[in-house]
C-alpha cells in the first residue's frame, strides 16, 4: 500500500487535480474568503454612497447592483463555500476518516464554484448591467422586468445548486460510512453533526431553487406564466417556493456555526460541553422546524389570518431549541477555567450577538408588529447579526482555532486579539443604528433617505470600514503565520482540547487516519 | 485496494489525484455559458444576428459528455480491478441515495406550485377567499376552473388585460389533456403510458431477479424489453405534445395549465431519457462485457432504483395532472 502514502503534486497541478480533502479544504477557504473580500468591497460601496442624504457617489441602478450582489455573494460565495471548506478540512480528522467519501466529486464540487461566480459577476459588466432585483430576486422583477444578464445568474445559481448537493452527498456518505470503530453517533463532535443535519438540509432546498430559477428562465424565454397573474400563476408563488428554500438557507448558514462554537468554548472553558445531547436534539429540532416557518418572511404579502397565525406560532417555537443551544453554550462556561485565546474571543462575541439577533428575530416573528419592520432596516441589523456576528464570527474563530493544526504555525495572538476588538467594535457601530433607524421607518434597499438618518447612518458607514478594515488585520496574520508563524509541534495545540483531530501531528500531514483508530 | 493491514482494518481507497473533474467544470461550464447565450439571442437579441452560441453549447455538451463517459469507465474499471472495498461501496450506494432524494425534492418544487396555483391561486383570481379582491380590482369576469381553458388575461381582454404586468400574451387551449370521451378511450395516450411505465419496472425487476439467480439471458432479455418499453413511452409522449401544439392549442403559451403541464411532463420525460440511457448503459456492459455478478452489480441497481423512481414520479404525475 505504499504507493499511496504519497505526498502532494508539485505545483498548480497539485490544486487543479485534488482528491485530496485537506487540499480541497483550502481552496474552498481561499476562494471563500477571495469572495469576502469581493462582497465586502460591495457593501463598503453602499455604506460609503449611504454615508450622506442624497446620491453622492454612484447612480441608483448601481446601487441595487450593489446590494444584489453583495447579498449573493456573501451567501452563496462567502459563507457556505467557508463552511464547507471547514468541513473538508475538519469532519474526516474528526471523524477518523482517511479523507472524504467521494473524492473526485469533491473536487468537481470546489471546482465548478470559480466559474459559476464568474459567470455571476461578469454580469456586472453586460449590457443592462447585472441583476438588481436583490438577493431574493422576486418575480416580476427577476423575471418581466429583469435584464437580459438575469439568464447568467440562473445559470450561476443553477451551478451553485449543483456544487451544495455534491458537496452534501459527499458530507452524508462520509459521516455514514467512514466514523472509525467506536465512533457512535452519539459521540460525535458537534461540528460533525451540525454539519450532518445540515447537508440534509442542503440536499432538500437545493432542488427547490433549483427549480424556482428554472422556473423563472421558462417565464422569461418560453412563455410560461408561473409568476404571472395574466396567465394563471402568482408572483406570490415565487416567494413561497424562494422562502421554502430560504428559510432553511439560513440554518444552513448558522448550523455549522453552531457546530463551530460547541467545538471552542468547552476548549478554552476546560470543560467538556454541557448537555451534549440536548444540543443534538436541538440541532435537529432546528433543522425540522425550518421547512415549516418559511412565510414569516411573507407576512405583508397578503396571506390568509390562518397562515400568518401559523407561521407566526411555528418561527417562535424555535426559539425554544435555540434557546437550549445558548443556555448550553452559557453552561459550559459557566465555573470553567477560562481564557480568552482569539477563538474564544470570537465565540463569546459570537454567543452575546447572535443571541441578539436571535431575539430580534423573535421580534420580527410576530405577525402584527413585523408589519411596522417589514422591509426596513431593523431587517438588515437583524440578519447582519446573525450573519456576520454569527455566521462570519464563528468562522474567524474557526480560522483561529484550527489553524496552527493546519500548518503548524502560531498565529500572533496579540494581532488577533486586536482583530476582535476592532471587528467587535465595528461591526456592532455598524449594525446596532440600524435597528433604530429600521424601528423610525428607513426602509432598506434604498441608495437615498430623509435627513433625520443621517447621523446614525454616519455611524454606520464609518462602522462598516471599521470592521472591512480589520479584515485586512486577518488576512495579514493569516499569510505570516503560514509563511512565518512560530513554528509549534504539540499535537494538543490548545491544553483543554479534545477529539480526534488533536491526536494526529502538528502540522496534519497530507493523509491522516489511513488506519483508522479505535475510539474508546 | 481492499488490503488489510496488520491490525486487521480494511484500508479505504484514496484515488490519486485525477483530471477529470476538472475536464468536466470545464464541459459544465462551456455548455452552460452556451446554453445562456442561446437563449438571451433568443430573447433579447437581433433577429437574425450571427453568433456562436449554439457552437460553444453544442461543443460544450460533448465535451462534458465525453468526460462522463471516461470518469464512468474509470469507476467500472476500478471497480472490476478489484480496487473497490466493501466500505467504498457502500459510500456509492449512499451516494445515489441521496441523489435520488435530491431529485424527489426537484419535483416536489414543481408538483407544490401546481398545488398552490390549482388549490390556492385559481379561487383568488375568480375572487373566492381571503385573496379574492383581486378578482374586482384586475381581473373581472374571470372564472376559475381546472384544466384552466381560459386565462385571466383573455377573461378581462384588450386593453385592460395590457395595464397588468405580464410577460407575454396568454392564450388558453381548446383542448385538454384530461381523460376525453369514453368510447375513445384507447384514444388516451397517458394511459398506455401509464401501462408501459408500470410494466417496465416490473420488467427491470424480474432483470434483477435473473441476474441474482446468475441467469445471464433472463437478465439480459428483461432489461432490454425494459429499454424497448422506455423507449416506447417517450415515443409517445413526442405523440401526445406533437397532439398538444398541432391539434389542441396547448402550449407553453397557454397560461399557467399549460405551465405546469409541461415543465412537470417534461422534466419527467427528461428523467425518463436519463433513466433509459443509464439502462441501456448496463444492458450493453452486460451484453458485451459480460459485467455484474449476483453479489456485484450496483451500476445496474443504482440504474434500477432511478426508474423505479421515475416510474412512481410518473404515478403521481398521472393522478395529480392527468386525472385530478
Amino acid at each position: 500500500m505504499g504507493d499511496h502514502h504519497h505526498g502532494p503534486a508539485k505545483g498548480l497541478k497539485r490544486w487543479i487535480f485534488a482528491t485530496n480533502h485537506k487540499d480541497i479544504g483550502t481552496m474552498y477557504l481561499w476562494f471563500s474568503f477571495a469572495m469576502f473580500i469581493l462582497g465586502g468591497s460591495f457593501a463598503m460601496i453602499i455604506r460609503a454612497e449611504l454615508f450622506q442624504p442624497g446620491m453622492q457617489l454612484i447612480r441608483p441602478e448601481f446601487f441595487n447592483q450593489m446590494t444584489t450582489m453583495h447579498g449573493l455573494i456573501m451567501v452563496f460565495g462567502a459563507i457556505m463555500p467557508s463552511f464547507v471548506g471547514l468541513a473538508n478540512w475538519m469532519i474526516p480528522m474528526m471523524i477518523g476518516a482517511p479523507d472524504m467519501a467521494l473524492p473526485r466529486m469533491n473536487n468537481w464540487s470546489f471546482w465548478i464554484l470559480p466559474p459559476a461566480f464568474l459567470l455571476l459577476a461578469s454580469t456586472l459588466f453586460m449590457e443592462g448591467g447585472g441583476p438588481a432585483f436583490g438577493w431574493t430576486f422576486y418575480a416580476p422583477l427577476s423575471t418581466t422586468y429583469a435584464p437580459p444578464s438575469v439568464t447568467f445568474f440562473i445559470f450561476g445559481v443553477h451551478i451553485l445548486g449543483l456544487s451544495s448537493i455534491m458537496g452534501s452527498i459527499n458530507i452524508v456518505a462520509t459521516v455514514w460510512n467512514l466514523r472509525a470503530p467506536g465512533m457512535t453517533w452519539m459521540k460525535m463532535p458537534l461540528f460533525v453533526w451540525t454539519w450532518f443535519i445540515t447537508a440534509y438540509l442542503l440536499i432538500a432546498v437545493m432542488p427547490v431553487l433549483a427549480g424556482l430559477v428554472t422556473m423563472m428562465l421558462m417565464d422569461i424565454h418560453f412563455g410560461t406564466s408561473f409568476f404571472s397573474a395574466a396567465g394563471g400563476g402568482d408572483p406570490v408563488l415565487f416567494q413561497h417556493i424562494f422562502w421554502f428554500f430560504g428559510h432553511p438557507e439560513v440554518y444552513i448558514i448558522i448550523l455549522p456555526a453552531f457546530g463551530v462554537v460547541s467545538q471552542i468554548i468547552p476548549t478554552f472553558a476546560r470543560k467538556p460541553l454541557f448537555g451534549y445531547d440536548s444540543m443534538v436534539y436541538a440541532t435537529a429540532s432546528i433543522a425540522f422546524l425550518s421547512f415549516i416557518v418559511w412565510a414569516h418572511h411573507m407576512y405583508t404579502v397578503g396571506m390568509p389570518v390562518s397562515g400568518e397565525l401559523f407561521f407566526m406560532y411555528a418561527t417562535m417555537l424555535i426559539a425554544v431549541p435555540t434557546g437550549v443551544k445558548v443556555f448550553n453554550w452559557i453552561s459550559t462556561m459557566w465555573r470553567g477555567s477560562m481564557t480568552f485565546e482569539t477563538p474564544m474571543l470570537f465565540s463569546i462575541g459570537f454567543v452575546v450577538l447572535f443571541t441578539i439577533g436571535g431575539f430580534t428575530g423573535l421580534m420580527l416573528s410576530i405577525a402584527p408588529s413585523d408589519f411596522q419592520y417589514h422591509d426596513s432596516y431593523f431587517v438588515v441589523a437583524h440578519f447582519h447579526y446573525v450573519m456576520v456576528a454569527g455566521a462570519v464570527f464563528s468562522m474567524t474563530a474557526a480560522v483561529y482555532y484550527w489553524l496552527p493544526k493546519w500548518c503548524g504555525r502560531m498565529y500572533n495572538e496579540t494581532m488577533g486579539k486586536t482583530h476582535f476588538w476592532i471587528s467587535f467594535v465595528g461591526f456592532n457601530l455598524a449594525f446596532f443604528p440600524q435597528h433604530f433607524v429600521g424601528l423610525a421607518g428607513m426602509p432598506r434597499r434604498i441608495p437615498d433617505y430623509a435627513l433625520q438618518f443621517t447621523d446614525f447612518n454616519m455611524m454606520s458607514s464609518v462602522g462598516a470600514f471599521i470592521y472591512g478594515g480589520s479584515q485586512i488585520l486577518f488576512l495579514y496574520n493569516v499569510i505570516a503565520t503560514i509563511v512565518a508563524g512560530q513554528p509549534i509541534s504539540d499535537e494538543k495545540v490548545w491544553e483543554g482540547a479534545e477529539g480526534l483531530e488533536w491526536t494526529v501531528p502538528t502540522p496534519a500531514p497530507f493523509h491522516t487516519f489511513a488506519v483508522p483508530p479505535q475510539v474508546k | 485496494m481492499s488490503t488489510q493491514d496488520s491490525t486487521g482494518h480494511e484500508e479505504y481507497y484514496v484515488p490519486e489525484s485525477s483530471g477529470m473533474a476538472i475536464s468536466a467544470t470545464i464541459g459544465l461550464v462551456l455548455s452552460i455559458f452556451g446554453a445562456a447565450n442561446v437563449l438571451n439571442d433568443m430573447t433579447f437579441g437581433e433577429p437574425g444576428a450571427e453568433t456562436n452560441s449554439w457552437t460553444i453549447f453544442i461543443v460544450g455538451l460533448f465535451w462534458f459528455a465525453a468526460t462522463l463517459f471516461v470518469w464512468f469507465r474509470t469507476t467500472i474499471r476500478e471497480n472490476r480491478a478489484g480496487m473497490n472495498s466493501a466500505q467504498l461501496k457502500k459510500s456509492y450506494v449512499l451516494g445515489m441515495f441521496w441523489f435520488i432524494f435530491s431529485e424527489v425534492m426537484f419535483f416536489f418544487c414543481f408538483f407544490g406550485a401546481l398545488f398552490y396555483v390549482r388549490v390556492l391561486v385559481g379561487p383568488w383570481l375568480a375572487g373566492e377567499g381571503e385573496g379574492g379582491t383581486m378578482n374586482y380590482l384586475l381581473w373581472e369576469g374571470f372564472d376559475y376552473s381546472w384544466p384552466m381553458m381560459q386565462t385571466p388575461q383573455e377573461a378581462v381582454g384588450g386593453a385592460g388585460a395590457q395595464l397588468i404586468a405580464n410577460n407575454g400574451d396568454f392564450v388558453s387551449p381548446h383542448t385538454s389533456m384530461a381523460f376525453g370521451e369514453v368510447e375513445h378511450w384507447w384514444h388516451w395516450l397517458p394511459m398506455w403510458n401509464t401501462l408501459l411505465l408500470l410494466s417496465s419496472s416490473v420488467t427491470v425487476h424480474i432483470a434483477h431477479l435473473g441476474l441474482l439467480a446468475n441467469n445471464r439471458s433472463k437478465f439480459n432479455i428483461w432489461l432490454g424489453i425494459s429499454v424497448l418499453l422506455a423507449l416506447g413511452f417517450l415515443y409517445l409522449q413526442y405523440m401526445e405534445y406533437h397532439e398538444a401544439y398541432v391539434l389542441y392549442g396547448l402550449t407553453l403559451d397557454s397560461g399557467i395549465y399549460g405551465s405546469t403541464f409541461f415543465m412537470l411532463t417534461g422534466f419527467h420525460g427528461f428523467h425518463v431519457a436519463m433513466g433509459m440511457t443509464m439502462l441501456l448503459i448496463q444492458w450493453l456492459r452486460s451484453i458485451r462485457g459480460g459485467h455484474f455478478t449476483a453479489d456485484d452489480h450496483f451500476g445496474f441497481e443504482a440504474s434500477s432504483w432511478y426508474w423505479h423512481f421515475v416510474d412512481v414520479v410518473w404515478v403521481m404525475l398521472f393522478l395529480l395532472v392527468y386525472i385530478l
